[in-house]
């Protein structure tokens, strides 16, 4: 199998590089050459999944491994891991990839860098693959980096607008961050361990090699890449920004796949978190499920409504997999790439049309803003009812596929919290982001598709039902929108268990647990902290408690879910409840859930500001005081020789001057004695011997 | 004569022809020094099959190679000795190659022509026979070569503080060059040729404790000789807090000087202390090695901080270089194998990368006269081919995968993490801001509305594109298959970190 996986590999980068030399020299600015790598890998990634399909084995695997770096005696191989895991993600990279290079075709049309949009895309499919398919860390890290740099990239596609270019650079910035903890993760495993390689991690945790707190430090360092990528509180800021790229890319990187990539690096880790760094997971999971989704009710951009709503059920999966519900955590992964990229997909369907109408108009308009959108059912029909069925997907609601993955989320943390009941709040969470979500997202169909036009009917006369090269994509992902696919050959609508998918991706055994379990039964002592068999047997455990608390969950989420679209339905479709009159009494509730909760201007004034004022006054201690002490001792000894110039001058010089001048005077003055004059010699002998003679008779 | 001597003296010879060519042909005689260079290049690179990868060099005598040994002063015990290992043979190349790309990145120079080629071929002399060096009185010697045409490349053709820059320049220096004459001359009345029974200043009998006698016995003794080397080699690095000299010589010196000052001298003090401190002065270079890796954390978080307050694009840069310096001291003191084989990857890899770096702000300043990251802006449309090649050195700085600075910088952080944790951590801050910066940069420079000024600004030439575009394939190969660099080095490197480690001693 890894033959085909490299083809589907190294397609998009062939495309790539094909496109960025020759791409403009090509016929249709060689569109066809990034479709044509995409779609074939498309079809190989659906052959592996018949393989795997076939094969039926929860416990395929295989690898391929070439040595890569070496040095003194270690051996780091680059190689891929094959499993039903990857198999399943590299269908969904390459069906969103490829439903999103065609709606590319329609979206982009007559943008001055076609082209360079194709060839971006195919770099980010190649990096999203490598990514899925790394088989250590270290290359998933080198494949982590690169989708963010084709995040960043696409992000900033139209550069030419500032609020692009910074998004890019925010972006970018953000996920260094959780980047930076996630190297510092994989230095831990690697010094402890001596190996990167995923099954060579849980081994080596299997083995006991590493263990107790230090086991849940690499578990939150990890998850700190994860946070960035997956845009969690309180690294999310990134990705509403990110809306300022073109809307296929928001539908494929940050909806369906790479923003996905933090809730797979969890799910990879799964066997080797800690219970406490699984707790830490399903918090921050939680918070964040909740805290988007309150945000998500505020806005009135179409695509930051959805933008919000992707964060909280990113939120969703990430609870999921800290919670224990493995296999609900990355379905709901693969059923909201679906839903998801349809809505977005869909959004920019919206977009498109409404700006085509407001140029036509000549409006300077929000082309995105949903309180200029309305009755657009009529005008895009199929666009409409694509969208509506992905939104009841989102929604939960029976039948769809967003129902099912929601509903063994929101049952898994319910079992958690049954069986911890200190952590009642993570329920609570997911069902109060349920409602949420309902709300908001009918809220959002009702402003944009029902009543009427609100830009009046000159610009309604050019809203256009969008091309077909754009409509397949979002009948395509809305068809798999339904429960039908995921759930064979079981068939079962409230539950997956029994289909394909819950079989070939079992919950696996805790590695930790395991040697936790060992340790235990030989020394017969606890080991202090929490120790994950508590955890370990729920797997197991939950399998004959599950049912009925499956079916209080999935009641519950029907019920909230109903709540959420009665009250949008009473407040936006009925006009039964005024909006305007809540947000009034709501007050501080609302400005904070339309300014989003203040957090970017928080980390404006602290961390932005403060970076930045920080490097001034570096910038000044370098020039003033490093430098000065530099330049200083340069001035200092310039003056030390100007003064021993000076000393030389006056003392040294001025010593021999010295001498001279008084060698000089006695000189004159004994010159006074020798006039010639025999006479005067005749008197100074004559007084010299007069004062011998006087000095010998005193004597 | 051996193919380093040819490749040591061939450029000095290339110099005294470039003397006597006439003055008023500047073609003849960039040529000249482009032929020479070019000749350099090609021996350089025709050693790279014959170099054996196995063989450690060091402090081995038999396993150098290429060397060569001549009496050279015989009272003094003084000998014209030279040889390459995993080492010294990267740094030959990385010498090699930008040496011949300096050639036509200085095609703009047009004031003393004549002077600036027999100078940059003198340099290109100093720079070679001091990495190939055996004789720590030979490299002495070499290591004063490369002073003097530095001194005069930055102070005749560089920009309008030159004078201030280059007295700066050559006065740091020479400090450092009287510490380490003085440690030269401690090791040498200290050390006897096991064989004569003489003084002498060969390295490889400095490195065997055996021939160690007099005053080097004294702990204190070595740990004052290692210090005056530290602060010798340290000032090249530059390490903080010597390194003020070098964001003033990159700004005044001109584009290839700083390619060279950048790519290949800052080299020579992390050169030094791995060839010349750590194997002769293994016991204080263990003691002290927490000072190398708090010195080089320090090197990594403060350049990377003042980098992004800077408004000079090439200021910027040479800020960018101090702080990559600093991954090579963090690595290279854990003596770890994936410490020292990276701190010479990441020696190697910078060369190259900020030689981009240096060659592309020449491209930008040739054409806009200035270096003000806010007076730009909007050149991506203008500039597409100098936005990409840009691009690609901007994201290699980085430490992007798929570039080569990546497994450099990948490769220092798994040698260190298990020796300093805690500096290792601070530095892996660092690459946040390092992002930060550059990502800053590029924004400011290409993206936004266009400045009305440089609507016509031509892209990138075709000469400009033969001195990047090699660089560039480097940079990327080695980026995702590092073998034919990294697999020249591991033996040695490995070699020397057990040596001082205490491995094998």
């Amino acid at each position: 199998m890894t033959e085909p996986a490299l083809y589907i590999l190294l397609a998009p980068l062939a495309a790539f590089a094909v496109m960025i030399f020759f791409g403009k020299k090509l016929p249709r600015g060689g569109d066809w050459v990034s479709l044509f790598a995409i779609w074939s890998g498309l079809a190989v990634s659906l052959y592996l999944l018949a393989q795997v399909l076939f094969a039926y084995d929860p416990d395929f695997c295989e690898t391929r491994s070439i040595e890569w770096l070496v040095w003194g005696d270690f051996r780091l191989a680059a190689g891929m891991l094959i499993d039903n895991m990857t198999v399943v993600m590299l269908v969904v990279v390459t069906l969103v990839s490829a439903v999103v290079h065609l709606y590319s075709v329609g979206y982009m049309r007559g943008d001055p860098r076609y082209t360079l949009f194709f060839a971006y895309l195919s770099f980010f499919s190649f990096s999203m693959l490598g990514l899925v398919l790394a088989e250590n860390l270290i290359l998933i890290y080198a494949f982590w980096e690169l989708v963010g740099l084709s995040s960043y990239l696409l992000i900033g596609f139209w550069y030419e607008k500032d609020s692009a270019a910074n998004a890019g650079k925010k972006a970018f910035i953000t996920n260094r961050v959780g980047d930076a903890g996630m190297l510092i993760g994989i230095l831990l495993v690697l010094s402890s361990l001596g190996t990167v390689s995923l099954h060579g991690i849980a081994d080596g945790v299997a083995a006991g090699k590493l263990g107790g707190g230090l086991l849940t430090a690499v578990g939150i360092c990890l998850f700190m890449g994860a946070v960035g990528k997956s845009a969690q509180f309180p690294l999310h800021v990134w990705l509403p920004d990110a809306m300022e790229g073109p809307t296929p890319v928001s539908a494929l990187i940050h909806a369906a796949t790479m923003v996905a990539a933090g809730v797979y690096l969890v799910a990879r880790l799964f066997v080797i978190l800690s219970f406490d760094a699984s707790v830490v997971i399903a918090y921050v999971g939680g918070f964040t499920a909740l805290f988007a989704a309150t945000i998500a009710v505020a806005q009135n951009d179409i695509k930051r409504v959805l933008a919000y709503s992707t964060l909280s059920q990113l939120g969703y999966m990430v609870m999921a997999l800290g919670a224990g519900a493995y296999t609900a955590g990355f379905f709901h992964l693969v059923t909201h790439a679906m839903f998801k990229a349809c809505l977005f997909l869909g959004s920019g369907s919206v977009i498109h049309a409404m700006h085509h109408a407001l140029q036509h108009t000549g409006s300077h308009a929000d082309a995105q803003d949903l309180r200029n959108m309305g009755g657009l059912r009529r005008k895009m029909p199929l666009t409409f009812w694509t969208f509506l069925i992905s939104t009841l997907a989102l929604c939960g609601v029976p039948l769809m596929s967003g129902f099912l993955s929601k509903d063994s989320i929101l049952a898994g943390t319910l079992a958690f919290a049954s069986e911890h009941p200190a952590h009642w709040l993570l329920p609570v969470f997911g069902f109060a982001a349920a409602a949420l979500t309902a709300f908001y997202m009918f809220r959002l169909v009702y402003l944009a598709f029902s009543g009427t036009f609100r830009m009046g009917a000159d610009a309604e006369r050019h809203l256009h039902e969008s091309p077909s090269v754009m409509i397949v994509p979002l009948v395509i992902l809305s068809t798999l929108c339904f429960f039908g696919f995921y759930t064979l050959p079981a068939f079962n609508p409230t539950t997956p268990e029994g289909g394909w998918f819950a079989h070939l991706l079992p919950t696996p055994a805790r590695a930790y647990g395991v040697a936790h379990y060992a340790a235990d039964l030989s020394h017969e002592t606890v080991v202090p902290g929490e120790a994950f068999e508590q955890v370990a047997p729920h797997a197991e455990h939950s399998a004959h408690g599950s049912h009925a608390i499956h079916t209080i969950a999935m009641m519950i989420s029907i019920f909230v879910a109903g709540l959420g679209i009665l009250i949008a339905s009473m407040g936006y479709y009925w006009n039964r409840i005024s909006p305007a009159l809540w947000q009034r009494r709501l007050g501080f509730v609302y400005r904070g859930m339309y300014r989003k909760w203040w957090i970017d201007e928080i980390y404006d004034v602290t961390v932005v500001w403060g970076t930045l004022g920080f490097t001034r006054v570096l910038t000044w201690f370098d020039l003033r005081v490093i430098d000065g002490l530099v330049d200083g001792s340069a001035w200092l000894t310039r003056q030390w020789s100007r003064l021993s110039g000076w000393f030389d001058l006056r003392g040294v010089d001025g010593f021999v001057n010295f001498t001279a001048w008084f060698v000089g005077i006695w000189g004159r003055f004994v010159r006074l004695f020798q006039g010639g004059q025999l006479q005067r010699y005749i008197l100074y002998t004559l007084a010299g011997v007069g004062l011998v003679l006087i000095l010998s008779v005193l004597q | 004569m051996g193919p380093l001597t040819l490749i040591t003296f061939l450029p000095a010879a290339g110099a005294v022809l470039v003397a006597f060519l006439p003055k008023d042909n500047p073609r003849l005689i960039r040529w000249t020094s482009l032929t020479f260079t070019a000749a350099v290049l090609v021996i350089a690179a025709a050693l790279y099959p014959q170099f054996q990868t196995g063989l450690p060099g060091i402090n081995d005598p038999t396993s150098f190679q290429f060397s060569e040994k001549a009496s050279w002063i015989p009272a003094y015990g003084i000998h014209y000795y030279v040889g390459v290992d995993g080492l010294s043979f990267p740094m030959v190349l990385l010498t090699a190659l930008l040496c011949f790309l300096c050639i036509p990145a200085s095609w703009g120079i047009s004031q003393h022509v004549k002077g600036y080629h027999a100078l940059f071929l003198l340099l290109e002399t100093g720079m070679m026979g001091a990495f190939v060096s055996l004789d720590f009185f030979l490299f002495y010697v070499f290591w004063e070569v490369m002073l003097l045409p530095m001194y005069f490349l930055i102070g005749i053709w560089g920009g309008p503080r030159r004078v201030y820059a280059a007295i700066k320049f050559f006065l740091y220096t020479l400090l450092g060059s009287v510490l380490m004459l003085i440690v030269l001359l401690v090791l040498y009345f200290n050390v006897r040729d096991p064989q004569t029974g003489q003084h002498t200043f060969n390295m490889l009998h400095m490195m065997s404790q055996a021939n160690h006698g007099g005053i080097l016995g004294i702990h204190s003794v070595r740990v004052l000789l290692f210090f005056g080397l530290y602060v010798g080699f340290a000032i090249k690095v530059p390490v903080f807090p010597f390194h003020t000299w070098l964001p003033d010589a990159h700004v005044e010196a001109p584009t290839a000087i700083s390619v060279i000052l950048a790519g290949v001298l800052l080299k020579m003090g992390t050169y030094g202390l791995l060839r010349i401190s750590y194997p002769i002065l293994p016991d204080a270079t263990r003691q002290f090695a927490w000072f190398l890796a708090l010195m080089g954390t320090i090197n990594i978080v403060y350049g990377a901080l003042c980098a992004m307050a800077q408004k000079d694009l090439k200021k910027l840069v040479a800020y960018s270089s101090i702080s990559h310096m600093g991954y090579v001291l963090l690595a290279m003191s854990s003596l770890t194998p994936a410490g020292m084989n990276g701190a010479v990857l990441q020696m190697f890899n910078h060369g190259t990368i900020t030689a981009m770096l240096f060659l592309l702000v020449g491209v930008i300043y040739d054409r806009a006269h200035h270096r003000d990251i806010e007076g730009f802006g909007g050149l991506a449309n203008v500039m597409p081919k100098y936005l990409g090649v840009t691009a690609i050195a901007f994201f290699a700085s980085m430490g992007l995968p798929g570039l080569s600075g990546f497994i450099s910088e990948v490769l220092c952080f798994i040698g260190a993490f298990p020796i300093w944790q805690t500096f290792t951590i601070i530095s892996i801050c660092g690459i946040i801001i390092t992002a930060g910066y550059l990502l800053w940069t590029i924004q400011r420079i290409f993206f936004g509305s266009q400045n009305p000024k440089y609507t016509s600004l031509p892209d990138i030439n075709a000469r400009e594109l033969f001195t990047l575009i090699p660089l560039a394939v480097i940079v990327i190969l080695l980026g995702i298959w590092p073998h034919p660099v990294l697999n020249l080095m591991n033996t040695s490197m490995t070699y020397l970190g057990r040596l001082v480690s205490g491995g094998l001693l």
